[in-house]
């Protein structure tokens, strides 16, 4: 058997390779939308507070999880829409 | 259940990357960013059926407050001040996964568990801190010099010191909770610490290399709670922010170590030598120059941000257009204070984006321009970089403005920039200078069309 942490590494190894070809290839023009969107993305974590925050026991790691969703959801929800009122703005000439 | 959740999480890791691959062209970029936010909507229930969720009332309160936040400043913040949301967007994710990785805290763990808690919360602690000084540096709610004191090395390494054994003593007594607290309190030092001795100029290479942070911390508090969604999604922005990163210290000519570790300006005497004299021009003398000009190409820098003039920009260039005119915009890497900073704003105006060049594209045509137009740039300009050794910037590749025919400076007044370097620019033969606000000089020269 081998153990979790093997795999998660080899995703997580993988998963940089595939990062980098894949940020490489977004023009200059969109590095601002692209960090912002980052932000967004790195909000994922709400989604490991989320079991924390609904854990029920009112204990420190159920505080600590609300506390959690409250900041990743912040960039969840403003990162996207901020980076949707940029993307927006960029126009083809004549459009 | 619990396999539907994991699948789940395969889809949303899928949509993620094709989000990404969108964003390739301003064309497909919108599309790309909703998949994205799709991405995260799938993940986000799939990870709400997790059936050791007893109650719901808590994700709902801090989802409510989230949200409410987050949508207000998505709305408000302004397109010159998205350097300071990016910043603070990076802190609020470092110290979202600094909660989620001590709350993971369970005497039982791996020590390679133990391992990544500890990671989560160092990385998201110096990542919540150091964006929140980046912020204010932005802000200019404390000053946005580098600041340096005697000693400063001595203190970081005792700090690294003080991180590195406490973590270890953790690992290996993970009962006594309190080792995780130091590392916690020497984390958010840490971070402060590391960002107060960068100057101004420099934070597009901080924010980038916080943003590229901010994902590691979500990385590892996903080794930490067993989650590989957050593992895929955290190294995608640890990635991204790592090129960025990268982009910007070579458009500086700078190695990274040389931001983080050296307050700018205090390594090198600036030996740069200034021949010829200044040469003023009016608004008036300037519309001369400018109607009789068939191609012109504006090259803007933090200064058309702070004069907020990128709309008045935009009229000019369409006035010139009118007038037969060709113009193009020339975008340095590190114009403006965070990656791509300039383009936001011109978008913003309604500049189309096939007009907005790079360096390395404008550059060969700039022979051919009549009239460049320095709006707010300085060091970027700079053809000290290219010619004079001696010069602080002597490397940094430039837009070669003094190869235009005429060049019109748009400049406050003649103090010197952040850096204090003598720019010869503004003495070359084909040099103008148009003293005054960015906004008003521009405004001035749209009036003389009409």
């Amino acid at each position: 058997m081998i153990a979790t942490e093997v795999f998660l590494t080899l995703i997580l190894m993988l998963t940089i390779f595939l990062g980098f070809e894949l940020i490489t290839k977004v023009p200059s023009t969109l590095h601002t939308p692209l960090m912002s969107g980052a932000n967004a993305i790195s909000g994922i974590t709400v989604v490991g507070a989320i079991s924390l925050a609904g854990n029920g026991q009112q204990d420190l790691a159920n505080w600590l999880g609300a506390g959690a969703v409250a900041l990743a959801s912040i960039n969840v929800v403003g990162g996207y829409l901020v980076t949707d009122r940029m993307l927006a703005m960029f126009k083809k000439k004549g459009s | 259940m619990d396999n539907l959740i994991q699948y789940s999480y395969i889809v949303a890791a899928a949509l993620f990357i094709l989000g990404l691959k969108k964003l390739g062209s301003p064309a497909t970029a919108r599309r790309g960013n909703m998949l994205s936010a799709g991405a995260m909507l799938l993940a986000i229930v799939a990870a709400l059926l997790d059936q050791g969720i007893v109650e719901y009332q808590w994700i709902l309160i801090g989802f409510a407050v989230g949200a409410v936040i987050g949508a207000a400043a998505a709305r408000l913040v302004e397109m010159t001040s998205m350097p300071e949301m990016v910043a603070l967007f990076n802190g609020f994710g470092g110290l979202a996964s600094l909660l989620v990785g001590w709350a993971a805290l369970d005497t039982g763990a791996t020590t390679f568990t133990l391992i990544t808690i500890v990671l989560s919360v160092l990385i998201g602690g110096l990542t919540f801190t150091g964006s929140l000084i980046a912020y204010g540096k932005l802000s200019e709610t404390i000053g946005s010099a580098a600041l340096m004191f005697k000693g400063q090395q001595v203190v970081n390494s005792l700090i690294v010191l003080g991180v590195v054994a406490s973590a270890v003593m953790f690992c290996i007594e993970p009962a006594n909770s309190q080792w995780l607290y130091i590392v916690i309190g020497l984390a958010l030092l840490f971070g402060i610490m590391a960002v107060i001795p960068i100057g101004g100029a420099d934070m597009p290479v901080v924010i980038s290399l916080l943003n590229s942070y901010s994902g590691l911390a979500a990385c590892a508090a996903g080794f930490a709670i067993n989650n590989n969604i957050l593992i895929v999604a955290g190294s995608l922005v640890g990635a991204s922010g790592i090129i960025l990163t990268q982009i910007m210290c070579k458009a500086m000519n700078r190695s990274l170590t040389n931001v983080l570790f050296s307050g700018f300006g205090s390594v090198t005497d600036d030996t740069t030598e200034v021949e010829g004299e200044i040469k003023p021009i009016s608004v008036e003398d300037a519309y001369y120059v400018l109607e009789a000009a068939s191609n012109v190409a504006i090259v803007p820098g933090y200064g058309m941000a702070v004069a907020q003039a990128q709309h008045v920009v935009r009229e000019l260039q369409e006035l010139l257009e009118k007038n037969g005119c060709e113009v193009n915009f020339g975008i340095h890497p590190v114009a403006g204070r965070m990656p791509g900073h300039m383009n936001v704003l011109l978008a913003e105006a309604d500049v189309p984006y096939e007009q907005l060049l790079e360096m390395d594209e404008i550059n060969p045509r700039m022979e051919s321009v009549d009239v460049c137009i320095v709006i707010g740039a300085n060091d970027v300009v700079n053809p000290a970089a290219r010619e004079n050794e001696g010069s602080p910037i002597y490397g940094m590749p430039i837009i070669n403005v003094d190869q235009a025919r005429t060049v019109f400076v748009l400049k406050r007044s003649m103090a010197s920039g952040f850096a204090g370097i003598a720019n010869p620019l503004f003495y070359k033969d084909n040099t103008r200078m148009l003293f005054g606000d960015a906004k008003e000089s521009i405004g001035g020269l749209v009036r003389e069309f009409d």
